[in-house]
């Protein structure tokens, strides 16, 4: 663990008038876990776009064991041995693991051997204790098991160094696990490893040294061992992240979402939701903990009017009809999707345009519908923009061309923006860093403190702790118990959460 | 070698879509003088025939006006559904249906309505509504059952051509055609204003007129801004509270509606009497015409000028040169095909690497 064997020197790259990187200098040493750690927005992902060969950087030299070389496509990087899982994993949904797993290869001819590439997957998912099953359709796997395939199309062309973008943002804290124990496998056998990361905590679990970037330019470089959290979290915002958030006592008011026994469907046909009742008051916060896959998406999905569902479902003391989003919106309620990327946001669309994207539906405005100007939604969303700290070179620019971070602000601030009564929140703070974390979690909390009721869906048990006044937990579309958000009662949760009742 | 695409990080600049567009003609008109050359036909003279009389006289700067009509009212038709990602090809079909329906309501519905403006009006709102029923039916089948728009629209246009053909060769066969498949003339209420004897006639400007309503709509109203949202993203669209399904057939009617009203223009306006074959197509370049100017109305106008001034001048090539005025389907298509490759230098760098 001593030499590099990777180099990148001075890399820059802008887009139009946003700098991702600034002169950023990294290396990586043979056998060693480097953690690139830094916001949404830093330039991370950037970075190891540069690296893997899909963007061309405007300054800067890549070294591997040396040498200088020029990567113009993630074919260069994968004859040069770098390998890269990005968040969107690339795999076909109708193709089975092994056939996924031959589509990369160079030396396939126009029949590919398909049971040679089966055995040696076997032997690797072996070798590694990566559980595989090679014969199975992508479509049917988990996101944690795709996760899998795509390390064993790496272990496959024998990648030397591997660049893992965000891995546990999809994972449940046990397949989290089982993926550092293959990592830590993947090291011993020569391999290096970069993780991208915004979480701290993985970061110092994981990682042998740390980079942190922050606004495109490398913050500093530091041992593991030699660090904490709150150092960290310092290398990474620049001020002290308050991470406990200041939660003062709810004073609820009357309910604003009453739901009565509804049942949804769920994608594949499988009743997703199995008789949910639950109600929600004005000025509390309550939380659905479970893991994912138990029904959360539909629910919040349902609640929207997104889905349709048996049951009666009020709001503000009048019923709802399902499936009526429209209904909704004109009842003030606002919805932060999941995936706010395919649900909540227009990418090829400029930024002010989604902030206004509910111009004829929210009941906040009221536009013309006959004499409409998009021109005039520029200036208050000048306005918003700022008040939000959304990172774009302009309002005019288009949302697919901003971070992750950024593109989950554009939503909230439409949201907040319409003056909800009710919040229905599915993972907000997915894929966010600390500092977009904090901002989330502050801005629900000025929502509670106005008297909004919120649903809180989220996988993450502090962030339900942080905010939440009850704790509801979901399991097999079921809601199996309430209990207390704090720490105390984290067993208990953990049982329900696996099922077990009180 | 090695020939790599990068992604650009930006749209494309309005220049540069020009420019690629510009190249794209280029591109055409090369091919169309090569298969010109392999006619034995100098190319350079088919060149100058394409362009001398209909842009540069008079009398043939007013025939390709006439011809850009009918294409502007398709184009505009089929613009509006393309704004929402919906790729309607029925322009051909509902514009058959709008002169379908123009002669029926001349000939057959008021034999007694002596006043034009009583009688166009009414024959307008006939074409326009026989028009957006051909739209109709494809927009509730996609909206609903998921049926794909490009098949259902393009086998309707079949439905439409064969039913114009039925109707002319069998009960509408006018009295005094001497057995050709031609209804009887339009009466006089049922005709537009002309200016002249060159065929200029008020459905010009009507579709002009229109060109600027369909800017109105899509860029000024909630309708078009919801195209707009819809178009980008489905779901978003949904999301946002918009009734997706009905948005759907609501631009499919709509879009079907102006290419009603172009048929009932070109019936009223330049024909007064249906025939088999009416149109060389003008449904079909609606198409291109629509992708050359960018879904833009006012574009729009320009290149079907541009596209009825070809028209005329490959009846030039036929009458001078005996060049079959077909060949322009085979320059429409390479354009076509020279629009959507420019979309790809667009969107990417392409660099050459050495390996």
């Amino acid at each position: 663990m001593s030499e590099k064997i990777l180099e990148l020197k001075n890399i820059s790259k802008s887009f139009s008038n946003l700098i991702a990187n600034d002169s950023v200098d990294f290396d990586l040493k043979k056998g060693e876990i480097h953690a690139l750690l830094g916001e949404n927005g830093a330039g991370k992902t950037t970075l190891m776009n540069i690296l893997y060969g899909i963007y061309k950087p405007d300054a800067g030299e890549i070294f591997l064991d040396g040498k200088k070389i020029v990567i113009s496509s993630p074919r260069d990087a994968i004859e040069n041995g770098i390998g890269m899982i990005q968040q969107h994993f690339s795999l076909v949904p109708s193709f089975s693991v092994v056939q996924n797993v031959a589509l990369g290869l160079k030396e396939m001819g126009i029949i590919p051997d398909l049971s040679k590439i089966r055995k040696k997957i076997i032997e690797l998912s072996d070798r590694y204790k990566i559980s595989v099953e090679p014969d199975a359709k992508i479509w049917q796997l988990s996101a944690g098991e795709q996760q899998r395939v795509e390390i064993i199309k790496l272990l496959y062309v024998k990648s030397k160094i591997m660049i893992l973008d965000e891995p546990t943002a999809i994972l449940t804290p046990q397949e989290a696990k089982g993926l550092f124990e293959t990592i830590k496998e993947m090291t011993a056998n020569e391999a290096s490893v970069i993780f991208i990361s915004h979480k701290l905590k993985e970061v110092l679990e994981i990682s042998d040294r740390v980079t942190v970037l922050r606004h495109g330019r490398v913050i500093g470089t530091v041992e593991t061992k030699e660090t904490n959290e709150n150092d960290l979290a310092r290398m990474m915002v620049g001020r002290d992240v308050v991470l406990k958030t200041d939660k003062k006592p709810s004073h609820p008011s009357k309910p604003i979402l009453e739901i009565e026994n509804i049942h949804v469907m769920g994608d594949k046909g499988i009743e997703a939701v199995r008789g949910v009742s639950l109600e929600v008051r004005g000025g509390e916060i309550l939380g659905i903990a479970g893991v994912e896959g138990n029904g959360q998406r539909e629910l919040g999905e349902a609640i929207y009017g997104l889905r349709n569902y048996t049951g009666n479902i009020f709001i503000n003391g009048s019923k709802v009809r399902p499936g009526n989003v429209l209904e909704r919106i004109k009842n003030h309620v606002a919805y932060i999707p999941q995936d706010r990327k395919a649900d909540a946001l227009c990418g090829g669309l400029p930024v002010y345009k989604n902030l206004f994207m509910k111009a004829f539906s929210s009941p906040i405005f009221s536009f013309n519908p006959y004499f409409f100007y998009p021109e005039k939604l520029k200036e208050p969303s000048e306005k918003v923009v700022k008040e939000f700290s959304i990172a774009t070179s302009s309002v005019d620019q288009e949302v697919k061309f901003l971070s992750g971070g950024n593109m989950q602000k554009v939503v909230l601030a439409r949201e907040i923006k319409s003056h909800p009564k009710l919040i229905i929140a599915v993972h907000p703070t997915r894929g966010l860093d600390v500092g977009a974390e904090e901002f989330v979690y502050n801005v629900l909390l000025a929502q509670k403190e106005k008297g909004t009721a919120i649903l809180l869906i989220a996988g993450d048990l502090y962030e339900i702790f942080n905010l939440s006044d009850r704790v509801g937990v979901l399991y097999e579309g079921q809601i199996i118990g309430y209990s207390e958000p704090d720490e105390s009662h984290i067993e208990e949760i953990g049982l329900m959460m696996a099922g077990v009742k009180k | 070698m090695k020939i790599k695409f990068e992604k650009k990080s930006t749209k494309p600049s309005k220049m540069s879509i020009f420019i690629s567009s510009l190249i794209s003609v280029l591109i055409a008109l090369i091919f169309l003088g090569f298969i010109i050359l392999s006619l034995g036909d100098d190319p350079f003279e088919a060149y100058w025939q394409l362009v001398s009389w209909a842009m540069g006289t008079v009398p043939g700067l007013i025939q390709s006006l006439v011809s850009m009509m009918p294409l502007l009212f398709t184009s505009l038709g089929v613009l509006i559904a393309f704004k929402m990602k919906l790729w309607n090809i029925g322009a051909e079909g509902q514009f058959q249906m709008g002169a379908f329906a123009a002669t029926w309501g001349a000939l057959y519905l008021f034999p007694n309505i002596h006043n034009p403006w009583v009688m166009i009006p009414l024959l307008m709102i006939l074409g326009a509504a026989f028009g957006a029923f051909w739209g109709f039916l494809p927009g509730i089948m996609r909206a609903y059952l998921g049926v794909n728009e490009i098949l259902s629209t393009l086998m309707l246009n079949y439905v439409a051509i064969y039913w114009v053909n039925y109707l002319t060769y069998g009960p509408w066969k006018g009295a005094g055609s001497y057995n050709f498949p031609i209804t009887a003339k339009f009466p006089q209420s049922a005709i537009l204003p002309q200016y002249g004897s060159g065929g200029l006639n008020f459905g010009i400007i009507i579709s002009i007129i229109m060109a600027f309503f369909v800017l109105y709509l899509v860029k000024y109203t909630k309708f078009g801004f919801h195209l707009e949202i819809a178009g980008d993203n489905l779901r978003a669209g949904e999301y946002a509270g918009i009734n997706v399904k009905k948005l759907i057939i609501l631009a499919m009617v709509i879009g079907g509606a102006i290419s009603g009203i172009g048929g009932m223009a070109e019936m009223s306006g330049v024909l007064f009497r249906l025939q088999p074959n009416f149109s060389p197509g003008y449904g079909y370049t609606a198409v291109i015409i629509a992708w050359l100017a960018r879904l833009d109305p006012i574009a729009t106008i320009v290149v079907s000028f541009f596209f009825g001034a070809l028209l005329v001048g490959s009846q030039q090539l036929q009458l001078f040169m005996q060049i079959p005025s077909s060949l322009i389907n085979a320059f429409n298509g390479i354009l076509l095909f020279s629009l959507l490759a420019s979309e790809v230098f667009m969107r990417y760098r392409i660099r050459v690497v050495r390996s």
